[in-house]
């Protein structure tokens, strides 16, 4: 029977479609295993029952295909069967939310020893910033934005003159130290994304967010946006660089300072103003 | 089953309506343009929700040229490309699918189904067309407008929607705002009409408990799209203030090309959730309806009682309900408060069960049946495929912590195309071509059908089924051009090549789907009354096409729920809602 073969084979082919993909997820560069665990739990759980109800109907279309002389059955209702359908639905749910609930509040409960770093995104560009040896960022305000000040700092803050500013460069990030990736736009939303990081989120005008991970592999990953931020969506990128301890403070050392960027930047301002004749 | 005392109904005398009291049209205009008949209105509806669906299936074919030979046509850039996105989803979420449903299905199917003449407001149901009308009208001349229609994705996420770095700013998100705004006024007098209709006009022994699930399903979905469209009115009319006034109810301190701008206090993500607490139970507004069409099918083409008929009322109202709290599963990654992930993950996947319920039993209803594998009954399978294939996608998106490396990326693309673009297309599709024979007397080419079946399902299934890997892998959505990547092997490119190839392979058999439409209007086999022996009351009116007041001069009266087929001892293998239960006689009606 043609038609029920033809759905058996769409129940089959999917199933090997996901065992022999060759598209598969990135391999994973953070502490965010269990979120790609919850993933396959799922991927078992809903594969089984698609298999099952698609093979089903083959199976009915094959057996209760129309032939003279055939009747119908007449059966309205079937409460016991209704109720147990219910039940095991519910037991898979359950068996899909718990785990993901599990992970979700690890997702969102920040450790302490974390540290701050920011990502800032405006059309169409990154920009980051670390904290300086004070170990704490200063404040910013999108009102301080300006081509010498891309992020907004507040140019009287003190906490903020040590920390390093990085705008249109490379992020570097430490292998093995939680860190929490503090989230800023000054335009529209945009969102720090990087596939091997598996974790993101939007960055949206006027408050901060946030998501924090442990890098776990050293190498060099692509951002990428991933909220719909304008006509240059596609071109918005950057790379972030995991690498041992060492390397990382050998190139921090080499960063500038927001009180650097901006004392060059009066500087400028003079020469331009007493520059001409 | 379902017994209510048909005897009590039985000596109710039948309601006759004068001729008079029936406001026939006087003339060609107020018979075929401005009528109040639902069934023209319907058809109205229907032509133009088409008409406007074709527009956005040749964007999605641009879409697809750009994906899948990304540089080589020149024609099409990036500001285009988020140009057509927006169009395509716009126009086939609310003024392809919810119209179509709604103002289509609904207006056609309502008054038949409940044994009604009309709609209770005939003329406020003519007045919600035309507002339809002029809304599709202003839409497609954006196209048309300085700076073309807006490239702010479907969603129309503030500040970028109203902000110069994305197209259309000019005119074209002005335009979307106001053509928003009148679908819903339109919208809002058909959807009161629905609604009243069959809780007022239904005929007598019509119980709530005998009404076929295809008037439950758009019922509730009529109900739904009332509580939630006003949500996106407001934010509609919020949006355009801080467009036109500059206001900022959506918009935040902020820089646009390096100047500060004025606005200041408002907030992005306040839109984001008047968009979802209409958005999310739209996605229901849109499938309940092809739920309750779908169970229709099934039933009528197995010759079988729909299996567990109060389960799945129940079923319908229950999600219509539940729909209303799951909103912000749409932004888990959106930097609203983090706890709100536990409460909506929750809310959402307690929803899958209600839903597989209703998948159930539409299979148990296949089981020990009669299944006639008519057209209508191939596309009923194949949307139980992909409303399986998509719901169950849903369980990963919905699971809070699952979605976060998912969400913006091509797998999300993937699960609401197979789950409320593939699946209810089956459902209108296979509607077609069941009700096509009462709305003109005649069948639709049955071999065409099938030929325009297994190229859009299968077709379907491999362009959507294979995305959600490419997703997984990390592409993300609405890029015109992934460039080069790291992560991303050439072999991507090549299934996006593939994909593309068939997404044209299926857009063709939609142009022999329409070819079918025309050609059976003149060269369809005839079809009688009740081509499909079907048990309820629109196949038993005196006249096919119905005429307009639908019943002569006697309303039917309903004496059995709408699924009695293959009853034991009975003559025929179905008894129509309106036959009595002793005489057997009675069924001059159906002739």
């Amino acid at each position: 029977m043609a038609v029920a073969l033809i759905l058996l084979l769409v129940a089959v082919g999917s199933v090997l479609f996901h065992l022999y993909s060759p598209w598969w997820w990135t391999p994973i560069a953070t502490n965010w295993r269990y979120i790609d665990d919850t993933i396959n739990i799922t991927f078992w759980i809903t594969g089984a029952v698609f298999f099952a109800v698609v093979a089903f109907m083959a199976y009915c279309v094959f057996r209760f295909h129309h032939k003279e002389g055939r009747q119908a059955a007449y059966e309205p209702e079937n409460k016991k069967l209704e109720w147990w359908l219910t039940i095991g639905t519910a037991v898979g749910v359950g068996a899909m939310l718990a785990p993901g609930l599990v992970v979700w509040h690890q997702f969102v409960t920040v450790p302490a020893s974390a540290t701050a770093i920011e990502v800032m995104g405006q059309q169409w560009r990154w920009s980051f910033r670390l904290p300086g040896k004070d170990g704490r960022m200063g404040t910013s305000d999108v009102r301080y934005v300006s081509s010498d000040n891309p992020l907004g700092l507040n140019p009287d803050d003190p906490n903020g003159q040590d920390d390093v500013v990085i705008d249109g460069g490379d992020l570097h990030l430490p292998v093995g130290k939680p860190v929490k990736v503090l989230l800023r736009s000054v335009d529209v939303l945009h969102d720090f994304y990087v596939p091997e990081f598996r974790a993101k989120m939007d960055m949206v005008p006027g408050m901060v967010t946030y998501f924090w991970m442990t890098p776990i592999r050293t190498g060099t990953f692509d951002v990428l946006c991933a909220e719909l931020c304008g006509a240059a969506h596609a071109q918005m990128r950057a790379k972030v660089i995991v690498e041992e301890e060492s390397e990382y403070h050998a190139w921090l050392e080499k960063q500038q300072t927001f009180a650097e960027l901006s004392g060059r930047g009066a500087v400028m301002r003079a020469t331009y103003k007493s520059g001409g004749e | 089953m379902v017994d209510v005392p048909y005897d009590a109904i039985a000596r109710v005398p039948p309601a006759e309506v004068g001729d008079v009291d029936l406001y026939h049209p006087r003339s060609w205009w107020t018979k075929y343009v401005f009528s109040q008949d639902a069934k023209v209105i319907a058809i109205q509806y229907s032509i133009t929700a088409t008409a406007i669906g074709l527009v956005a299936l040749v964007l999605s074919w641009l879409m697809r040229l750009q994906l899948g030979f990304p540089g080589t046509f020149s024609f099409i850039d990036a500001n285009q490309y988020l140009q057509f996105i927006t169009m395509h989803g716009m126009i086939m979420v609310i003024y392809l699918l919810t119209a179509l449903f709604l103002g289509g299905f609904g207006n056609y199917l309502i008054p038949l189904m409940v044994g009604a003449r009309d709609m209770v407001f005939p003329y406020v149901n003519m007045l919600s067309y035309w507002v339809y009308l002029l809304a599709v009208v202003v839409l497609a001349s954006t196209f048309f407008v300085p700076g073309g229609p807006t490239g702010a994705g479907w969603t129309l996420y503030p500040p970028q929607a109203i902000l110069s770095g994305t197209p259309g700013q000019d005119w074209g998100i002005i335009l979307m705002l106001v053509s928003l705004i009148l679908f819903i006024i339109g919208f809002t007098m058909g959807g009161l009409n629905y609604v009243v209709t069959v809780l007022q006009a239904r005929t007598r022994g019509m119980t709530l408990m005998r009404l076929p699930l295809t008037v439950w399903g758009i019922f509730t979905a009529t109900i739904m799209a009332l509580l939630a469209f006003p949500a996106l009115f407001v934010a509609a009319v919020m949006m355009l203030f801080d467009r036109i006034l500059g206001t900022s109810f959506f918009m935040p301190s902020l820089v646009e090309m390096g100047q500060l701008m004025k606005y200041g206090g408002g907030s992005p993500i306040l839109f984001q959730h008047l968009f979802w607490f209409f958005g999310h139970p739209e996605v229901y507004i849109v499938a309940l309806p092809a739920f309750g069409i779908v169970s229709d099918l099934i039933s009528t083409h197995a010759r079988k009682n729909i299996f567990g008929y109060r389960m799945m009322v129940w079923a319908i109202v229950a999600i219509g309900a539940l729909s209303f709290v799951v909103w912000a599963h749409h932004m888990y990654v959106s930097g609203m408060h983090p706890q709100f992930g536990f409460f909506f993950a929750t809310t959402t996947l307690i929803i899958a069960i209600p839903t597989a319920i209703k998948v159930y039993n539409w299979v148990l209803t296949l089981w020990r049946g009669d299944i006639h594998l008519t057209v209508p009954m191939l596309f009923a399978l194949g949307f139980i495929i992909t409303f399986v294939n998509g719901g169950l996608t849903g369980l990963f998106l919905g699971n809070v912590v699952v979605d976060v490396p998912l969400s913006d990326t091509m797998f999300v693309v993937a699960h609401f195309h197979m789950v409320m673009g593939v699946a209810p297309i089956m459902v209108v599709l296979g509607a077609i071509y069941h009700w096509y024979p009462k709305v003109t007397g005649r069948m639709l080419h049955d071999g065409l059908g099938k030929f325009h079946f297994w190229v859009t399902f299968l077709g379907a299934y491999l362009i959507f089924f294979p995305m959600h890997y490419l997703g997984l892998l990390g592409v993300p959505r609405r890029y015109h051009d992934i460039g080069e990547v790291a992560f991303i092997p050439p072999s991507a490119h090549t299934l996006n090549a593939f994909i593309t190839v068939v997404a044209l392979t299926v857009g063709f058999a939609q142009m022999v789907f329409l070819f079918n439409l025309v050609w059976s209007l003149f060269k369809g086999k005839l079809s009688g009354g009740n081509p499909w022996r079907a048990t309820t009351l629109e196949w038993q009116t005196p006249h096919t096409p119905p005429e307009h007041g639908n019943w002569g001069k006697e309303l039917p009266v309903v004496y059995r729920w709408a699924y009695d087929y293959s009853v034991p001892g009975a003559e025929q293998d179905f008894i129509p809602q309106n036959q009595p239960r002793a005489t057997r006689a009675v069924q001059g009606a159906a002739q």
